[in-house]
């Protein structure tokens, strides 16, 4: 009975791969299925919107250096969002969090003079990191001492985040050069930009070096252990010994870390500048990547790359297949619908709810610690 | 006598990957209490779920009253006479017993609810069945055992000829027990038929008529209290001879370990739990403490234990004040705790063998290596301690939450039991479990106590405490109303304590 077991590896696994993976590709393609008789009823061709929104996401290298561009803010706040989820914490403040990333990185791009190129790029990120964490930190202290739940927190800092960057960026750091009536920064120093080898931007490569640092994190140290069982179980956490506050503390500021880092690198490898609008919905995005993802760290780039892949290629859509680009917005929607109502995916694919491994909690109860 | 009130033929029930119900046949008497004995997990709660039509048969057939009968829902089974008295009592609190009795078979006058009806229902049937409760009285105050007379009333007034008892003593002191059987008595001479459903043999021989025994999802036999006796019945449930009694040395108590004075403890709602608590336990001892479940036990647990905070009083491990909520302090001082909840304390059940079992020391070497997790010796230290605490599973990298009760337990002891100790906390350590793993762990208890181990044991049951337990403490309302010595009480007396006599009064019967 209780022989020494292998570890597992070989078929087991990719089974349960290819299990774990099947509900998320099931939604995306009911999702496009729908998407599909939407654009139909509209009058346009499907086949070729789709066509046409995969040609102007990869169909040369301009359209892959767009794609990658506009996953890799997603991959950060997809991790930050996956990263909360961990420990059982649904960060929807991801948003919030990268505007002060963005604002912050902008501001030590434009106005912090003298560094080295690369030198000050470094510092720029890291001020927005700092920045995005520490905005994280708040929720995450008003849930431990005052059991506010962190759904509803982040939602109202998001709102403070908007208003305060929107005054900013039409106040103390607004661009003065003549003729600017438009509410946003100066431009940043060159010194302070992100460079983009070819096709690929080298945001998109932190962006993967991230996923694989929050793995290690999660999956090899004993900060994740401590983290997952939080997440897991908290009443078992604290019979364990383990710090059950500081751990939810802590993993709000390193998740706020991540979203903050994805506004700095907007900022400093595409925007330039902080322009609010330019980073709307980034951080609300990551919730659907990250579920996309199965709040896996690998599993989010792939699913950011897709949502990133559909806003690359959608003007092309509308420019030769002559479908709003709002279609892709539906199409998001219904990804994210069916990815969280995962009964409708799994009656469809005949699986089995039970299902081995961590649960994924969309949300602990309003009094639940 | 021998009409028959209920049968099942050749049940049969498969969830996936398990046999629950293997061609059961059961045949229930008119006036009889029939007695359902096994295991957990031997099929008695589908077999009884099948009959209140929670679960449908795979195959087999179900006989009312000698009719063929199919039930679909609880509706079904209410309206062929059948009740069931849950071990977790369906009733709301806040209501009176009048109200609680006619809930969703409310009778009307107009428009509006008829009170007086059900006041009048309530007092017939008490009279009726000799069930002695108040219609007026709201729920929440009643005693245990009142609630759970209310639980069967409300049955009857839905016009039950069969009863079926879930577990009813699990949360009764012994007189109140003796209090059900004679209940149980006067409904069968009034021609209702009771199934009992119990793991306890002592109550199944005093009460029963018949008793039926299942295993694996079988039923092994079924027999009567004159024709066998506890360690037959023991041996048809596990399938092999059991010993029952716990065979133990004396103690041989040194050092003080764990000292606790004064100790006061709040509940959730802010209520004193523990009030005014003081006693020690020493190297090489088992302090049990007796007492009805809800009388401040799981408070008292938890301050010690470092989950709960402390309202007032000390708790002092090897000398030392133990800072207050600090598990980690605790363990790292060499206290091992079993607790009460298994699965909301004990285990995250999404994580594997090998994890759980390195849950308290994950972040000391060899488990941790600077910042990383260290692979290599957790796997190794979950084989080491699956073999030789005989967890029975596929792999250490199953997840602790699809392991059976005693082998989740024994994961618990062996992670507890692996570390150097010297105080071991236990909060029922064996509840809900088989025998077969009630014999193991209570022999390792044992053990730890011979090895100089300090041991505070905390159960309901009154056997557990009194075949383990060196001195014995009994909890009544957050205080401990007395502490004895074990071999010098007897099972009566210890009853008369938990509910709430004094020591001479207990003793004078």
């Amino acid at each position: 009975m209780a022989e020494p077991a292998k570890r597992t590896s070989g078929w087991p696994n990719v089974r349960r791969f290819v299990r774990s993976i099947a509900v998320p590709l099931g939604a995306v393609a009911l999702a496009l299925i729908i998407g599909a008789v939407i654009i139909e009823l509209s009058g346009a061709s499907a086949l070729k919107a789709y066509e046409a929104l995969a040609q102007g996401a990869f169909g040369n290298a301009r359209g892959w250096q767009r794609t990658l561009e506009k996953s890799t803010p997603l991959i950060f706040s997809g991790l930050a969002v996956a990263f909360a989820f961990k420990a059982g914490l649904f960060n929807i403040g991801a948003q919030g969090q990268l505007l002060f990333g963005a604002i912050t990185a902008a501001w030590v791009g434009f106005a912090v003079h003298g560094l080295p190129p690369g030198i000050h790029a470094a510092v720029a990120l890291t001020a927005g990191a700092i920045a995005g964490g520490l905005y994280g930190a708040i929720p995450g202290a008003l849930k431990t001492y005052t059991g506010a739940h962190e759904v509803i927190t982040t939602i109202m800092l998001n709102y403070v985040a908007m208003g305060f960057t929107d005054y900013l960026a039409n106040g103390p750091l607004k661009d003065t050069s003549p003729g600017n009536i438009v509410a946003r920064t100066p431009k940043i120093l060159p010194s302070a930009t992100l460079p983009t080898w070819h096709w690929l931007p080298f945001g998109f490569v932190l962006a993967v070096a991230a996923a694989a640092i929050t793995w290690w994190i999660l999956r090899r140290t004993t900060l994740g252990f401590e983290i997952r069982t939080v997440g897991q179980n908290p009443h078992a956490a604290r019979y364990a010994g383990m710090k059950v506050a500081r751990t939810v503390i802590l993993t709000m500021v390193l998740s706020a870390l991540l979203a903050g880092i994805g506004g700095a690198v907007e900022t400093q490898g595409v925007v330039k500048r902080y322009e609010p609008g330019f980073n709307a919905n980034l951080g609300f995005d990551g919730i659907t990547v990250a579920l996309l993802g199965k709040t896996d760290p690998f599993g989010v780039i792939p699913a950011a790359m897709l949502l990133g892949a559909m806003r690359a290629g959608s003007n092309q859509m509308q420019f030769k297949a002559h479908v709003a680009q709002e279609i892709t917005d539906v199409v998001q929607a219904l990804m994210l619908f069916f990815v969280a109502a995962d009964m409708i995916v799994r009656w469809l694919l005949r699986m089995r709810q039970a299902e081995e491994g961590e649960k994924i909690t969309l949300s602990t109860g309003w009094g639940a610690q | 006598m021998s009409e028959i009130a209920l049968e099942v033929r050749n049940i049969v029930k498969r969830f996936p990957g398990v046999l629950a119900n293997d061609h059961v046949n059961f045949v229930l008497r008119k006036g009889e209490v029939h007695a359902l004995l096994g295991e957990n997990g031997a099929g008695k709660t589908t077999l009884m779920n099948i009959i209140y039509g929670l679960y449908r048969p795979d195959e087999g057939e179900i006989y009312v009253d000698g009719q063929k009968v199919t039930i679909d829902s609880p509706h079904d089974a209410i309206r062929l006479g059948i009740g069931m008295v849950h071990q977790h009592f369906m009733l709301v609190p806040v209501f009176t017993v009048a109200e609680n009795l006619i809930l969703g078979a409310e009778p009307t006058k107009g428009w509006s609810l008829d009170l007086k009806a059900a006041r009048e229902a309530v007092r017939r049937l008490s009279a009726q069945y000799g069930l002695e409760v108040e219609p007026d009285a709201v729920v929440e105050d009643l005693p245990v055992g009142v609630q759970q007379r209310v639980e069967i009333l409300k049955a009857l007034y839905r016009e039950a000829k069969i009863l079926v008892l879930d577990e009813p003593t699990a949360v009764l002191t012994p007189q109140e027990v003796e209090e059900l059987f004679v209940i149980m008595r006067q409904l069968t001479q009034r021609g209702v038929s009771i199934i009992f459903i119990t793991h306890k043999l002592k109550e199944v021989l005093a009460i029963a008529d018949h008793i039926t025994v299942m295993r694996r999802g079988k039923v092994v036999g079924t027999t009567t209290p004159a024709e066998t006796d506890e360690a037959g019945l023991a041996a048809m449930m596990v399938g092999r001879q059991v010993v029952l009694q716990v065979e133990k040395t004396p103690a041989k108590p040194g050092e003080v370990v764990l000292e606790v004075e004064n100790l006061e403890v709040e509940d959730e709602r802010g209520l004193p739990a523990v009030d005014g608590v003081s006693f020690e336990v020493r190297e090489g001892e088992i302090l049990g403490i007796a007492g009805v479940q809800g009388n401040g036990q799981t408070e008292l647990v938890e301050a010690i234990t470092g989950l709960r905070h402390i309202r007032n009083g000390h708790i002092r491990l090897g000398g030392q004040e133990a800072p207050e909520r600090a598990p980690r302090y605790l363990i790292e001082h060499g206290m091992g705790h079993i607790p009460e909840d298994r699965q909301k304390h004990g285990l995250v059940l999404s994580y594997t063998i090998a994890d759980n079992l390195v849950l308290c020391t994950y972040y000391q070497p060899p488990f941790a290596r600077g910042l990383q997790r260290n692979q290599a010796a957790i796997v190794e230290n979950a084989e080491r301690l699956v073999n030789q605490f005989d967890v029975r599973t596929p792999s250490i990298f199953t997840t602790a939450g699809s392991l059976s009760g005693g082998n989740q337990q024994k994961v618990i002891v062996a992670r507890e039991f692996s570390r150097p100790l010297k105080l071991l906390v236990a909060n029922q350590p064996t509840r809900g479990l088989d025998v077969g793993s009630i014999e193991y762990i209570h022999k390792r208890i044992i053990q730890m106590r011979d090895q100089g181990v300090a041991v505070l044991l905390v159960s309901a049951e009154l056997d557990e405490i009194m075949s383990l337990a060196d001195r014995i403490a009994v909890m009544y309302r957050g205080k401990i109303v007395a502490v004895v010595e074990a071999g010098q009480v007897s099972k009566e007396e210890l009853g008369l304590l938990m509910a709430g006599s004094g020591i001479e009064k207990a003793r004078a019967g």
